[in-house]
């Protein structure tokens, strides 16, 4: 007999109120753990993928597009820019690198993007199979595609024109896989990387003459290049020197994808806030439960305090009560929302962009749970204080 | 039996009781002296006061005015130590059986038992409380829940409960109500001989005259609460 198997035979006694209330301690946390869970790992994918990019230079238009059409390849872009614009941002001293990119036409909805081995070392990109691009016509691709298009070093394959599956073919200028790239968990894995000189082959066609050859040279274009900044002074003067331009736009990865965060972050706080709901009903789940069990054990009380229980252990008793359950449903939420996260990363895995994984932790968890617990102790503390307050003299039966 | 035992020693001692409630007096005891190891019985009519007796020397209740002893400890001295003090002597001095059985329902024979040594802050002691149920005839239904347990099987455990601290006064509420002669016989049988082997005081409450006719010590109290007179003499 102990403090603890009392607690336990109270609270199996009533095996429905415990369960409804663990359950809804235990959706609480759940709720507010798969949020914190995709939240961080949104959030953490979107500057993993913005490493190294400090701006994004581009065609005039909305910067939060260019920076998800050249960051994130999610959207179109907003359109190109003369070659002649790399050249600049080269020659500019605070520009420590630009890799131009080229997009435009895509291989069963894999984008094909134009650019410079660079590309590969600003992901981290390793190579699996095969080697890098050094030829026009030459694709290196991820392991997305390799995975779900079957090809292979050595495979031929036509893109076709446009972002989206299902335009029309560029039927004579086939590429040759050279290389696969190894899964970084990243953007990387799901493009279909050449020179640039592909993308311009693929849409010139044969010039008839030398002057025809200079003129369709000169005409040249790149989508937009990824910039990284030679000093910190760059970030104060090179975005507002480019926008100042007719045709150039800057954009900032980290700028945009916050901005991008602060407008979704509407949904993921109404989420979170849902968390919280069911946490605070979850809180007088355990006061009702505690409360009934007062005028049900009113008379066993009164003979706990017969028996010597002194008031402060009549509280203890009931505060435990309601904490165990509260420790409980947190301890069944957390295992719930970690679940809930690997299973849908699982399911993810086979279709679309995100990667999720229930083997992450937040320290934010550990706040949440002490917050639940606190609740729960806070709920369990009027009927624990009405239970220490159980008058001695109705112990035994009134005359 | 210690040396200190040996010594004619008070079981019970109350001289010029009374007990308030409302303004008005529900319990006036002009003296009740109760040798160490002896039994007697308090009876009355209901609302004589019998249970506010029994309260009082329970340390359940403090009265308005006189000088109460249990086992030669004055409780208004450990009154006096705080309500913490008051707490541990009853749970170790006294042990009560209550009109009803009052188990906990939740808990089985043998932790209903092992509970009240556990409230008095006592060592569990298993195989002695195990003994003790073998002595009231409950072998063998130690992990029964006190809802399969016959009414008289209640009872014994509420008795057992009582006795397992090795009380130096038992208090028992009207443990013949609701029970046939046979059955009343028994318990009162079952309550005597084990306060004799525990070498308790057993004071009875009733208002039975089948339980007054076994005890040598009487406190009769009258209805419409005046003060109490000894029938007998000890």
């Amino acid at each position: 007999m102990s403090t603890a198997r009392l607690l336990w035979a109270y609270l199996g006694a009533r095996p429905l109120t415990t369960l409804l209330t663990v359950l809804l301690v235990a959706l609480g946390v759940a709720t507010t753990t798969i949020v914190t869970l995709v939240t961080n790992q949104a959030e953490e994918r979107l500057v993993r993928d913005a490493a190294g990019i400090d701006l994004v230079v581009g065609a005039k238009g909305s910067p939060l597009q260019l920076v998800l059409a050249g960051v994130y390849h999610l959207d179109v872009p907003p359109g190109n820019v003369p070659l002649a614009a790399l050249a600049d941002l080269r020659g500019n001293r605070l520009v420590a690198q630009a890799i131009p990119l080229s997009l435009g036409d895509s291989f069963r909805g894999f984008r094909i993007v134009g650019t410079e081995p660079a590309f590969l070392d600003l992901h981290g990109a390793r190579l699996a199979l095969g080697e890098r691009f050094v030829a026009p016509m030459q694709a290196v691709i991820g392991a997305r595609v390799a995975a779900e298009t079957g090809l292979a070093p050595g495979s031929r394959f036509v893109g076709s024109h446009g972002l989206a599956p299902g335009g029309p073919e560029h039927g004579d200028d086939p590429f040759t896989v050279v290389g696969v790239l190894a899964p970084t968990g990243g953007v990387i894995d799901r493009l279909v990387l050449t020179p640039l000189e592909s993308v311009w082959l693929t849409h010139e066609g044969e010039p008839a003459d030398e002057d025809e050859r200079r003129m369709l040279e000169a005409d040249r274009e790149i989508t937009l290049a990824l910039v990284r900044y030679a000093s910190p002074i760059a970030a104060a003067t090179l975005p507002r020197a480019i926008n100042a331009s007719d045709r150039l736009q800057a954009a900032s990865p980290a700028f945009e994808s916050a901005r991008l965060f602060r407008l979704a972050g509407v949904g993921l706080d109404g989420l979170r806030a849902f968390g919280v709901l069911l946490l605070a009903t979850a809180a007088l789940s355990v006061f009702v439960a505690l409360f009934q069990a007062l005028s049900d054990r009113r008379r066993e009380l009164a003979l706990m305090r017969l028996l010597g229980a002194s008031p402060t252990r009549l509280f203890a008793l009931l505060l435990g009560e309601g904490l165990v359950l509260t420790a409980i449903g947190i301890v069944f939420g957390t295992a719930i929302g970690h679940a809930a996260v690997e299973a849908a990363g699982r399911l993810l895995a086979g279709h679309g962009e995100w990667t999720l994984t229930g083997a992450d932790f937040d320290t934010i968890e550990l706040v949440y749970a002490a917050g639940a617990l606190v609740l729960g102790g806070l709920a369990a503390a009027v009927p624990a204080w009405l239970a220490a307050r159980t008058p001695l003299a109705g112990a035994l039966a009134d005359e | 039996m210690t040396g200190v035992q040996a010594v004619a020693r008070s079981g019970v001692s109350i001289d010029g009781l009374r007990v308030m409630r409302g303004g008005r007096s529900v319990l006036e005891v002009t003296a009740l002296h109760v040798p160490a190891g002896a039994q007697g019985a308090v009876v009355g009519p209901s609302g004589c006061g019998k249970t506010t007796l029994l309260a009082v020397l329970a340390g359940l209740l403090v009265p308005e005015a006189g000088r109460v002893r249990v086992a030669d400890t004055d409780l208004a001295e450990v009154a006096a130590r705080g309500n913490a003090a008051l707490d541990r002597f009853r749970a170790r001095t006294v042990g009560l059986v209550p009109q009803q059985p009052m188990l906990f329902g939740v808990l089985d024979v043998l932790d209903n038992l092992l509970a009240a040594r556990h409230f008095a802050g006592l060592p569990p002691e298993r195989d002695a409380a195990l003994a003790l149920l073998d002595r009231l005839g409950l072998a063998g239904l130690e992990r029964r829940r006190p809802r399969e347990l016959s009414r008289g099987q209640q009872q014994r455990v509420a008795l057992a409960r009582a006795l397992v601290n090795r009380p130096a006064l038992i208090l028992a509420d009207e443990p013949t109500a609701n029970l046939d002669d046979a059955n009343a016989a028994q318990a009162l049988d079952v309550l005597s001989a084990r306060a004799a082997e525990a070498g308790a005081t057993l004071l009875v409450a009733t208002h039975d005259a089948r339980v007054c006719a076994r005890f040598e010590t009487v406190l009769a109290l009258p209805a419409r609460a005046a003060a109490g007179v000894p029938t007998r003499a000890p």
